[in-house]
């Protein structure tokens, strides 16, 4: 079954709900592989069985929980606020949007108001996020293609000089556990706004040797080109969000539907995605990391002055109304949303994370079914997971 | 989008398919949709399909688990009464207060968020009871509608015990496959592997003091 | 026989190098620890940017990391070791071949870190198979990865290479290969290896003993 045959099969409603079976050409056994948990490509620990018939994938299984740590068992014994710093540990690599998730959420369910100099510093420190996350999906992507760590090395040097901002600002590298309910923990002194306007001078610098090195590059090209094709009624359907969903085509950003924080004050594009495969991706996150650019600069340009956090706000014995609250975010990996149900007490009743990376692995099936077991670490790669945030 | 607007659609197109709200006291003002489990994939279908509504994004698919309650409660009740007047035994019915035990069965529960790409709007909560948490735990699955509730549902099973009819391929996700517990459910008990404990408080202490009064049984045998 | 340092120095001056067999052979095992690429959450991020140009791990002798347990020396447990994974990490640790090491990087890896009362949480990695390091932290910095294993080095070399503190292979009773949990019904099987990790008795000092 070529791969176009199997597009046009899956182009109905009854079709979407389980990817095709395909059948093997000729009379041998299929070769099942167990790529994982130990693997050199995974993007943790992640393991995919794969039935293969010579080169093509016949059926993919992902099995996954190798990093469960019950992370919502645990905030059911903890008081909201205790929680926090668990949000770091979800999405490891962007410990700020997920903090800054959360805090929305919380903010839902009990109506409190967040400063705009709060709320300017969440979007600099959430925009930052993106940055770093972007450039180290692509490096991380281009590593496993086979160039052997170069790429890497340059997009963990963009992302060190972000990591100096957070550790000046919130004391830590990654796990910064700086956003809280009703504003953020300690203010920005007008040296580190100074710092982080340097920083972000130099980030279009950065961009561009990235995509010199890299976007006209022939290996590149031929081999993300055409493959991981992901058609967007199938993606609305499985679930799939972030830059997956744009690159699919579907003009469907957060920041710009719900506007959440401020993020209608700030004009920015949002880039889409013609022929929905790993190569589209690749580029949208390029071009994401422009827009947040001009983003990160109007904010540096217009922050006024204030306080960090809401006045009226209790710290100790907080204890929202009974009741419940869904909000989400535009994290860089897609939708990350948190369902607090509260029943008045100092703990939450039920905490749940709604993970964009577990959501976005539906559809890795149908993406890899027919292509070559080479393209699979790609297109594994082009879906940018975070096993801290599959499996919580 | 009001919850009561969908409701009004929903019963409009498909009648007697039981749709009740749930109302949110909290602040959030996101009302829910409660769905019979015998109409859920129906209504659901009509929910992605209509053109006013076309909720075609699966966000969010979860379970809470609401264990059974002992509410205690006064009850006036006639009872017949014997009492000794003046050497003459006499009975009488009086009004008797009486604090009576019931329990009240608890369930599960799986709550969806959905939004709409289409019209860019949202959310709407729906959520399906089961009908008690021991032997009667099935739902509808609702993969057939939106598939993104493949994974989900997967994880609403592995961690709660809700068996969901019509789902293609339901075994644990998270935990492996021997694995005999739903670990989210409110009365799981942990496996005892706390034998080292330096700071421990609450039910550790109570573990740990026994395992400490265990290991000091055995080096002093063993010396 | 050793010899003295003032001697070395001057015979070095003359172009003639002296030294034992153990300081040689122990040189050679230290400066080359090539470590198995085996990241499990968080600490893998920091393990990887240390091995970037900022904080080079290269420069120590750590220059490639192998995926393939057959060719790697030192296995950096960086990040929660689950119940799930347990039986992968143990099983990965028998097929390295020896001289074999570990460093149980972060909170998670000695002792089930801030995901402590978790069902699926494995209470250290120590229950299982030997460790040689561990560096608290969550995560712990680069540089704090770079002194472990600078310990690790001055742990090597001050091995002898004959009597009571000889490294594992050269010893014929030493256990090479640990045995590897089952998944149990609720828990592992056994919850852990009772050979490789005495539980650790307690002594409460009691408030009395605090206020005389």
């Amino acid at each position: 079954m070529t791969v176009g045959a199997f597009i046009q099969e899956t182009n109905k409603p009854e079709g979407w709900n389980r990817p095709p079976v395909m059948k093997p050409d000729g009379d041998g056994e299929l070769l099942e592989v167990a790529m994982g948990p130990h693997h050199p490509s995974t993007h943790g620990v992640f393991r995919m069985d794969v039935s293969l018939d010579g080169e093509k994938v016949i059926r993919l299984k992902p099995v996954f929980g190798y990093l469960h740590r019950n992370h919502e068992k645990l905030a059911e014994g903890m008081s909201y606020l205790g929680s926090m710093p668990f949000t770091d540990r979800l999405d490891y690599i962007c410990s700020l949007t997920n903090n800054w998730a959360y805090a929305l959420a919380v903010e839902k369910l009990t109506g409190q108001e967040v400063p705009e100099r709060a709320e300017y510093l969440r979007v600099i420190l959430g925009e930052l996020t993106r940055v770093q996350n972007h450039a180290s999906s692509i490096g991380f992507l281009i590593q496993e293609m086979g160039a052997s760590g170069t790429p890497l090395m340059y997009a963990f040097k963009a992302r060190e000089k972000i990591l100096d901002l957070f550790e000046g600002l919130t004391g830590a590298r990654m796990m910064c556990n700086y956003m809280r309910f009703g504003g953020c923990r300690v203010d920005a002194s007008p040296a580190w706004l100074d710092d982080t306007r340097k920083v972000v001078a130099g980030l279009p610098g950065f961009i561009d040797e990235f995509e010199r090195l890299l976007t006209g590059n022939e290996i590149l090209m031929a081999r993300c080109q055409g493959v991981g094709i992901l058609r967007p009624e199938l993606a609305v359907n499985a679930g799939v969000t972030g830059p997956m969903l744009r690159a699919s085509g579907v003009n469907y950003d957060i920041r710009k539907v719900d506007s959440y924080g401020i993020y209608n004050r700030f004009p920015f594009r949002v880039p889409l995605g013609d022929h929905w495969d790993v190569y589209d991706r690749f580029m949208i996150r390029l071009l994401e990391v422009r827009e947040s650019i001009k983003i990160l600069e109007q904010a540096l340009k217009e922050i006024p002055a204030g306080p960090v956090m809401d006045a009226k706000v209790k710290i100790r014995g907080f204890r929202p109304k009974p009741g419940e609250a869904y909000g989400r975010i535009e994290a860089p990996k897609g939708e990350l949303g948190f369902y607090l149900i509260s029943d008045g007490g100092p703990n939450p009743y039920r905490y749940r994370v709604r993970p964009p990376s577990l959501i976005n692995l539906t559809i890795l099936e149908d993406m890899c079914l027919g292509q070559n077991v080479a393209d699979v670490v790609l297109i594994f790669g082009s879906v940018d997971i975070v096993l801290g945030e599959v499996d919580r | 989008m009001t919850a009561e607007g969908i409701k009004m659609m929903i019963d409009a197109a498909l009648p007697g398919s039981g749709v009740e709200i749930v109302t949110n006291p909290s602040v959030s003002g996101q009302h829910s949709l409660r769905l019979d489990p015998s109409h859920a994939v129906a209504v659901a279908k009509f929910l992605r399909d209509d053109e006013g509504l076309s909720l075609d994004f699966l966000s969010n698919a979860t379970g809470v688990d609401w264990p059974d309650k002992e509410i205690t409660e006064k009850v006036k009740v006639k009872r017949p009464v014997t009492k000794t007047v003046d050497g003459v035994e006499q009975t009488a019915e009086e009004t008797v207060e009486e604090t009576r035990k019931r329990v009240e069965p608890g369930c599960l529960e799986a709550v969806y968020h959905l939004y709409s790409v289409a019209r860019k709007h949202g959310p709407v909560v729906i959520r399906m009871r089961t009908v008690n948490r021991t032997d009667q735990v099935e739902l509808p699955s609702l993969t057939s509608v939106w598939r993104s509730a493949e994974f989900q549902e997967r994880e609403i099973f592995d961690l709660y015990g809700i068996v969901f009819k019509g789902h293609p391929d339901l075994r644990r996700l998270l935990m492996w496959d021997g694995f005999k517990d739903h670990p989210m459910r409110r009365d799981y008990v942990d496996p005892d592997d706390f034998e080292y404990e330096p700071t421990a408080h609450d039910e550790v202490l109570k573990r740990a003091e026994a395992h400490r009064a265990a290991s000091q049984e055995g080096r002093a045998a063993g010396q | 026989m050793a010899v003295e340092e003032g001697l070395k120095i001057e015979l070095g001056k003359q172009g003639v190098f002296v030294t034992t067999i153990e300081e040689l052979y122990n040189w050679g095992r230290r400066s080359s620890i090539w470590p198995m690429q085996f990241g499990l959450a968080c600490c893998a991020i920091e393990m990887i940017a240390t091995t970037m140009a900022r904080y080079d791990l290269a420069r120590f002798g750590a220059e490639v990391f192998r995926p393939s347990p057959r060719q790697a020396d030192l296995m950096i447990i960086s990040g929660t070791v689950t119940k799930k994974m347990a039986p992968q990490v143990v099983r990965l640790y028998n097929q390295m071949a020896e001289p074999k090491y570990v460093i149980a990087m972060g909170a998670c890896a000695i002792s089930g870190g801030p995901f402590k009362q978790g069902y699926n949480v494995l209470k250290g990695i120590d229950r299982y198979i030997p460790v040689d390091v561990h560096i608290p932290g969550c995560p712990p910095r680069p540089e704090a990865l770079l002194h472990a294993f600078m310990t690790l080095q001055k742990k090597i070399d001050a091995q002898p290479l004959t009597g009571e503190g000889r490294p594992r292979f050269l010893d014929a009773q030493a256990q090479g290969e640990f045995p590897v949990p089952e998944f149990g019904e609720h828990d592992l099987e056994p919850s852990s290896n009772k050979g490789v990790w005495p539980v650790p008795v307690v002594i409460s000092a009691g408030t009395k003993g605090l206020r005389d």
